[in-house]
Formats: structure tokens, C-alpha cells, sequence
């Protein structure tokens, strides 16, 4: 009876404690990094690593833009052009966004749930070595030939009649690495969600991160099978003979159309919502006020990842279908804009009458509701089949994109560094050089992409290695300075990053004031992450601990009649 | 202070920016901020209607979300002297988030009206005008594009080929990369493919149409006046993807007929001397 009473005080007060270590001693030196299991450094791993190919991707970019800045320019050949685009969308997607993505679910999954790990450390660690393989093998294709049919890699141009190199098939073996990798970390992040949550902590107090990462999870493995069976198919029509795409062997072009998109379109999703997730955690952290609408954000979550199922052919819109098929997947499209609608409000909300502390995190947050709306709206008119008919193919569809996945997915990228680099390395990224980075790839950005949607409106097709009209000229040299300017923002982050890991400010456990868990380890965490689980008593646990240790801390004050000062971190 | 007047004068010079670029927008911004159209073919313009209407929807939207967004950043934002001042602890307001959600599903509402009500102006093809040209093509839809009312009209054969568009007339007389129409008739494209995708698009007359490998898809124009409408290949075709032009050049319907059969007789007379030369050069000549 007194045992239980114990118990569940302990439970109730919930307060920091420090219990012996455990005895394990930490791996030490570069061999580490091969054979580690721990969460955190193969979060680690995948951070770092999709932030390279961010780079090697954005220089791509940056090569594109160059041959673009002027009409009939002979910077580029089309060859070289056309396997730069395929190469750039590829790494944007499938080596940047959603292994960066996995890398912030592995690191934090386990720390905001209360975990000491994943489910499955091995497969974890298996999940970042196949994606590595995936990239290593998709780039050795430059020592022979990259492929140049696009990152849809549609048929039949990427059959072996009209791409006889090797090209497509160092891509479709990356499809399938980084795709069994994103299915066995989907699998693991699920489990260790669905199983591993601190005690107390019901399906309506995990943070919005998790709930975002849960639905990632669930998207990759309905979506992921649909591709590697479209890609099995093309290498089986490159070498073996089949005619699964080829229209005059009882195949169709169509098909790989239809099940590249069936997971291409949710791949989209897969790619924001976690960023969706990181904004959830951020606003309210830095409005210093709870999330609005914490069950109207997880019901859109999931009904954006449902419909995000049935609106694959909003891709096809100008291929031979019928109108029936039109309407529906016109309607179904446009339903999307009311969850994301609700979540753009919900987020505004949460600004409303807060006290918002103006940090760089909170910048790249309001950049991403800023113009990730922006995207949606001009979602909602390529959605309009009639008018896709004009916009299809054109440069206003890569802005579109664009300003979906780079103001949406790499401002929420960015935010997340910005707010989570302190608990990785134990540091402060410079607040100052931060805000810089922002303003930089604010202006870049808009620069870049903003006239794109008029170029196409008059008409400029996209994937055109040069174009003849002097007309396109001064918005394509605008959309070229100003796609410097965003690199230069981008560098300004890295170089924070490489200042701050020696340099920066200690920063504490939890130097925001944090709602979540992992504010409630060290900074960086050791390898076990907790000491002491918390019991979770609300959807910010970090509040209710930090207010149960004021009050402690205000007892023993008046005993010992001691000053105190609102804790601070050290230099902010 | 110093801080409230920078302020005031930030938000007097965005207010003059805003005013000024409305004030000039519709001059010089129109091309840019709508499909083109002018001059060619109706669907072109039913569509630049349509995109107007959605665009008017589209910018009441994101300036109410952007104002609010950017009222709340200036607003509430931790200030200097009141550093303890507590935020309002608001979880949701059940009435509000509901309200909002049935206001972004109505203003998708009457998106979709509109829409369904522009799309049969866009999709099906005009009648011909009464001096058009018109030659009996047969015109069986392998997608659900309707012919032309009263059957009158042309039907072309566009062919997209690395890295050309071919282009046969209902004589059978053909040509590359300029197509030749006549005014005022409805012109019906039958387009195919015979390597890789390309897609089929001149901006001033109508929507882009993918010409696929073992499918016909179907579009239409009918051009109203004289002229040379340009475009280009908008599925990525390979690399001369950037140079596979296309034009349509609009002519009276007479010069058209006129047009049409000398290129006949031109292609048979060339055929008629190819089949010659072939005779003569062969090396097992009888």
C-alpha cells in the first residue's frame, strides 16, 4: 500500500532526478559512425548526409539557372542540361527532402515520445546504409552517363530505345534502395510511435511532430510499393523484353504514368507533412501559447494523407482520359485546400494574441505560412483541369512546386535546424547570422520564383535547355540573380552551422522554453536519452515540468531564503 | 520612439508600393499575370476567363491570410518594456474552426461551379463560321471529345515525332512545323505520336493536348483571324526538346484551298520523280 502511494506521487510530480548512469561506455572515434545503432547518430547520419546532396542538388540548380540567364546562351549542351534536371529533381526528392525528413523523425521521435530509442536500432541503422547506397549509385552514373529524362522518368522516353545508356537504371536501382530504406524506416518510426510513448502519453498528447511522422510513415508504405513495381516493370522492358509500357506489345505509357504518380503525388505529402509537423512545434513554442486547434490539426494531417491518395491523375490532366476522370480527380484535388486551409488558420491562431519572441526558428515559420500558401492557392488553379491545360508543363507548374517544397518543406527544414541544432550539438546557432540566412533566402527565393509563374503564363514550357524569345529574357535573368541570392542564403546556414559547432553558445537544455520532451534531456542527449521517464500529463509535458520545478524551487526558496532568477541560457 | 516612427514610415512606403503596382498592374502586369489569349481561338479565351475569375477568388484569399499572418507577426510580438506579459492560453474556439472550414469548403464551392459552368465553352469545339472551309473527315472520338456541331469542319493529323511536328490534311497533303488553317473553321486535331510523348500547345489556341504513343487524343481550335500563332513541345521529348517548334498559320479559307491542293500536287509530283530516280538508279534495272 505505501509502495503505491510512493509510486504514484512520483508519477504525479513528475520532476527531474538524477539517477546513476548507466554503466555502457560510449563509443568513441570515425569507426563509431559505422557501427552505431544509436538513434541520434543515425539521425545524425541522415541529416548530414541529405544536407550534402541539398548542396550537390542546389549547385545543380544554380548550373540550370546559369544557361537559362539569357536567350540562345551555349553555357550548357541539351544532353548535359537535360541530366542536370533529372539529377536535381531526383536528389531534391528523393536524397534531400524525405531522408532529411527522416533524419529530424529518427533524432526526435524517441526524445519527444519519451523513448530510449527506436523499436529497431539495427533496422534504423540498415534504413540510412541503404539510403547512402541509393545516392552512391545514382551519382556513380555521372562517371558513364546520367540519365536525362527527367526525375518522372516517363515512358517510353526512358526505355532502352530512346535512352540506350545506363542511365535510368542507375535511377531505378536508387528508387529501389532509398525506397526499401524508406519502407523499413517507415515501419520502425510506426512501431516505435505506436508502442514506445512515455507513460501517460494517449494518442491526443502526442506532439504534433509524431502525429505528422506517424502519417509519413503510413504514406511511404502505401505509396513506396506502387513505384517500386513501376520501376521493376521499366527495368524488366529495358533488358528482358518485356512490353509492359510499349504500346505495340499490348503495353501503354500510361501505366507507368498512372503508378509513378500514384505514388508520386503522395510523395508530395510525405514531404511536407513533417514539415507541417516541425511548424506545429515551433509556433507554439515561440508564441509562448499553446498549439490552436490541437485535434483539428491531427484530423487535417490525416485527412490530407487520405486524399492524398485519390488525386494521383492531376498529374495527367492533358494525357487521353476521359472527363469523368477529370472531374473526379479535379474535385478531389481541390477538396485537399480545405484540411490545408484549416491548418494554415489553425497556425495564424496560434500567432494570434501570443507573445511572439522574434528568433530565427519563428522566421523561417512564418516564411513557410507566408508562402506555402502561395503554393496551395496556385495548387488549387493547376487543379482546375481546364486551366491545367494551359499551365501544364509550364514554368508556372515549377513554380508551383516550388514554392510548395522549397518555401514549404526547406523553410520548415530550415526552422527545424534553427530551433533543434541547440539539443544535437549542445549549441547556439548565431540568432544573428540566422536572421540574415532568412532575409537572404526570403528575397532569393521570391526572386527566383514569383516571375516564374509568369513566364508561365506566356507561355515558357519547362525542361527547355534555351529558349529564343527575347521576351522571356529579363524575368528569366530575375529568376537567375535571384536563385543566387537564395544560395547565398543557404551558405550563410551552413556557415552558422560550421561556426556554431565549435563556437556557438552553450545552450542548455532547454534554451526555448520547449513544450516537448526532448527539451527535458541534456543537450546533446546521452545515448540513452533519459535518466528518468517523465509521466506525461498534458500535451507539453515541458511546461508542467518546468512549472512543478518553479514551484519546488520557489518552496525551497522561502526556506533558505535565497534570490532567484528566472532561469536563462547563457548568452540570449 | 525611434522604432514606432520606422515603423509608420515602412508602412507608409509598402502602402504606396501596393497602391502604385494596382495602379499599373493592369497595364503592364495583364500578360503576366494571365494565360495568353487574344486573337485566337475561343477556348483560349474561355480559359483566360476562367483563370480571371479564380485569380479574383485567389487574391481576396491570400491577402486576407497573408494581412492576418503579418498583423499578428507586428502585433503580437514580444515587446522590450513588458517581457512577463503572458500570452492568452487559448487551445481552439470550436464555432471559429468550424466556421473556417465550411468558409474554405463554399469558396471551393463556387470555384467548382464556375469551372463546370466554363468547361463545355472550353472543351467543345464552335461551330464553323459559313464561309469556312470544311472537308468531310471522319470523326470518331477515341476520348469523349464531341466533334464540331453540324459536323461541319477540318480535321488535321498531327503527328510529334523526335523532334517535329508533322501535319496531314484531309487531301492527304502534309507538312512539318507549319501547319496551314483556314479562318473561321473549327479545326479538329487528331494527335498521335510516334516515339516518345510530346505534347501539342499554342498558347493563343487553347490548352496543351499530350500526343501519346499508341493513343489518339483529340483538341481543337478555330481561329478567328489571320496571323502566325507560335508554340512549342511541352513534354520533355529528348534533347531537342527546346527546338521542336510548332506554328499555325492562319489564312483565308480560300487561300487555303488553294494552299492545300498545290502542296498536293507539289508532294505527288515529288513522289511521282522519286519513284523514277528510284527506277533508274536501281541496280537490277529490268
Amino acid at each position: 500500500m505505501a509502495a503505491t502511494t510512493t509510486e504514484t506521487a512520483l508519477r504525479t510530480r513528475a520532476r527531474p532526478q538524477i539517477v546513476a548512469r548507466d554503466a555502457r561506455r560510449e563509443p568513441t572515434g570515425w569507426t563509431s559512425w559505422f557501427t552505431t545503432v544509436d538513434h541520434k547518430r543515425i539521425g545524425i547520419l541522415y541529416m548530414a548526409t541529405a544536407f550534402v546532396f541539398f548542396m550537390v542538388g542546389g549547385a545543380e540548380a544554380l548550373l540550370m539557372r546559369l544557361q537559362l540567364g539569357a536567350p540562345e546562351n551555349n553555357f550548357l549542351d541539351p544532353a548535359t542540361y537535360n541530366s542536370l534536371l533529372t539529377m536535381h529533381g531526383t536528389t531534391m526528392v528523393f536524397l534531400f527532402v524525405v531522408p532529411m525528413m527522416s533524419g529530424f523523425a529518427n533524432y526526435f521521435v524517441p526524445l519527444m515520445i519519451g523513448a530510449r530509442d527506436m523499436a529497431f536500432p539495427r533496422l534504423n541503422a540498415l534504413s540510412y546504409w541503404l539510403f547512402l547506397a541509393g545516392g552512391v549509385v545514382f551519382y556513380a552514373s555521372l562517371f558513364y552517363s546520367p540519365p536525362e529524362a527527367g526525375w518522372t522518368m516517363y515512358t517510353p522516353l526512358s526505355t532502352e530505345e530512346y535512352s540506350p545508356d545506363g542511365g535510368p537504371d542507375a535511377w531505378i536501382f536508387l528508387i529501389h534502395l532509398t525506397g526499401i530504406s524508406s519502407i523499413l524506416g517507415a515501419v520502425n518510426l510506426y512501431v516505435t510511435i505506436a508502442n514506445m510513448r512515455a507513460p501517460g502519453m494517449g494518442w491526443s498528447r502526442l506532439p504534433l511532430f509524431c502525429w505528422t511522422v506517424l502519417t509519413f510513415a503510413i504514406l511511404l508504405i502505401l505509396a513506396l510499393p506502387s513505384v517500386a513495381a513501376a520501376v521493376t516493370m521499366l527495368l524488366t522492358d529495358r533488358h528482358f523484353g518485356t512490353g509492359f509500357f510499349d504500346p505495340t506489345e499490348g503495353g501503354s505509357p500510361l501505366l507507368w504514368q498512372h503508378l509513378f504518380w500514384f505514388f508520386g503525388h503522395p510523395e508530395v505529402y510525405i514531404m511536407i507533412l513533417p514539415g507541417f509537423g516541425i511548424i506545429s512545434e515551433v509556433l507554439p513554442v515561440f508564441a509562448r501559447k499553446p498549439i490552436f486547434g490541437y485535434k483539428a490539426i491531427v484530423v487535417s494531417t490525416v485527412s490530407i494523407a487520405f486524399l492524398s491518395l485519390l488525386v494521383w491523375a492531376h498529374h495527367m490532366f492533358t494525357t487521353p482520359i476521359s472527363t469523368v476522370v477529370l472531374a473526379f480527380f479535379f474535385l478531389s484535388s481541390v477538396i485537399i485546400a480545405v484540411p490545408t486551409g484549416v491548418k494554415v488558420f489553425n497556425w495564424i491562431a496560434t500567432l494570434w494574441r501570443g507573445t511572439i519572441v522574434m528568433k530565427t526558428p519563428l522566421y523561417f515559420a512564418a516564411g513557410f505560412i507566408a508562402f506555402f500558401t502561395l503554393g496551395g492557392i496556385s495548387g488549387v488553379i493547376l487543379a482546375i483541369f481546364p486551366l491545367d491545360w494551359q499551365l501544364h508543363d509550364t514554368y508556372f507548374v515549377v513554380a508551383h512546386f516550388h514554392y510548395v517544397l522549397v518555401a514549404g518543406s526547406v523553410n520548415a527544414i530550415l526552422a527545424g535546424i534553427y530551433y533543434w541544432f541547440p539539443k544535437i550539438t549542445g549549441r547556439m546557432l548565431n540568432d544573428t547570422l540566422g536572421k540574415v540566412s532568412f532575409w537572404f533566402t526570403f528575397v532569393g527565393f521570391n526572386a527566383t520564383f514569383l516571375v516564374q509563374h509568369s513566364l508561365g503564363l506566356d507561355g515558357m514550357v519547362r525542361r527547355i535547355y534555351e529558349y529564343s524569345t527575347s521576351d522571356w529574357h529579363a524575368l528569366n535573368l530575375v529568376s537567375t540573380i535571384g536563385s543566387f541570392i537564395l544560395g547565398l542564403g543557404v551558405l550563410l546556414t551552413v556557415v552558422n552551422i560550421v561556426r556554431s559547432l565549435r563556437r556557438g553558445t552553450v545552450a542548455g537544455p532547454d534554451p526555448w522554453k520547449g513544450n516537448t520532451l526532448e527539451w527535458f534531456a541534456e543537450s546533446p542527449p546521452p545515448p540513452h536519452n533519459f535518466d528518468a521517464i517523465p509521466y506525461v500529463r498534458s500535451v507539453e509535458p515541458m511546461k508542467d515540468i518546468r512549472r512543478q520545478v518553479e514551484r519546488d524551487t520557489r518552496t525551497r526558496q522561502r526556506e533558505t531564503e535565497l534570490t532567484y532568477e528566472e532561469a536563462e541560457p547563457v548568452g540570449t | 520612439m525611434p522604432s514606432r516612427s520606422r515603423r509608420r514610415l515602412l508602412a507608409v512606403a509598402l502602402t504606396a508600393v501596393a497602391v502604385a503596382s494596382l495602379a499599373l498592374a493592369p497595364q503592364a502586369m495583364a500578360d503576366y499575370l494571365t494565360p495568353e489569349s487574344g486573337g485566337g481561338s475561343r477556348n483560349a479565351e474561355e480559359i483566360d476567363a476562367l483563370f480571371k475569375w479564380v485569380l479574383y477568388v485567389a487574391a481576396v484569399v491570400f491577402v486576407g491570410v497573408e494581412g492576418a499572418l503579418l498583423y499578428s507577426l507586428l502585433r503580437f510580438r514580444q515587446r522590450r518594456g513588458r517581457k512577463g506579459a503572458v500570452a492568452a492560453q487559448i487551445r481552439g474556439n470550436t464555432s471559429l474552426e468550424i466556421g473556417w472550414t465550411v468558409g474554405a469548403a463554399v469558396v471551393l464551392i463556387v470555384i467548382t461551379v464556375v469551372t463546370f459552368v466554363k468547361l463545355p465553352g472550353i472543351k467543345n469545339p464552335e461551330r464553323s463560321g459559313p464561309g469556312g472551309a470544311t472537308a468531310a473527315g471522319a470523326l470518331f472520338a477515341s476520348v469523349d471529345q464531341p466533334g464540331p456541331p453540324g459536323g461541319k469542319g477540318l480535321t488535321v493529323d498531327v503527328n510529334g515525332q523526335q523532334y517535329v511536328w508533322r501535319f496531314t490534311y484531309p487531301n492527304r497533303a502534309y507538312s512539318y512545323d507549319t501547319m496551314i488553317v483556314p479562318t473561321g473553321t473549327t479545326v479538329i486535331l487528331n494527335l498521335r505520336a510516334q516515339d516518345v510523348i510530346h505534347s501539342w500547345w499554342i498558347p493563343k489556341l487553347g490548352g496543351k493536348m499530350d500526343a501519346v504513343p499508341g493513343y489518339t487524343n483529340k483538341t481543337w481550335f478555330k481561329v478567328t483571324r489571320e496571323g502566325a500563332y507560335p508554340g512549342q513541345c511541352a513534354e520533355l521529348c529528348g534533347r531537342g526538346h527546346a527546338e521542336m517548334l510548332a506554328r499555325v498559320v492562319a489564312v483565308s479559307p480560300a487561300r487555303y484551298r488553294r494552299w492545300v491542293a498545290d502542296r498536293k500536287r507539289d508532294i505527288d509530283q515529288a513522289n511521282r520523280e522519286a519513284a523514277q530516280q528510284r527506277r533508274t538508279l536501281s541496280p537490277i534495272a529490268e
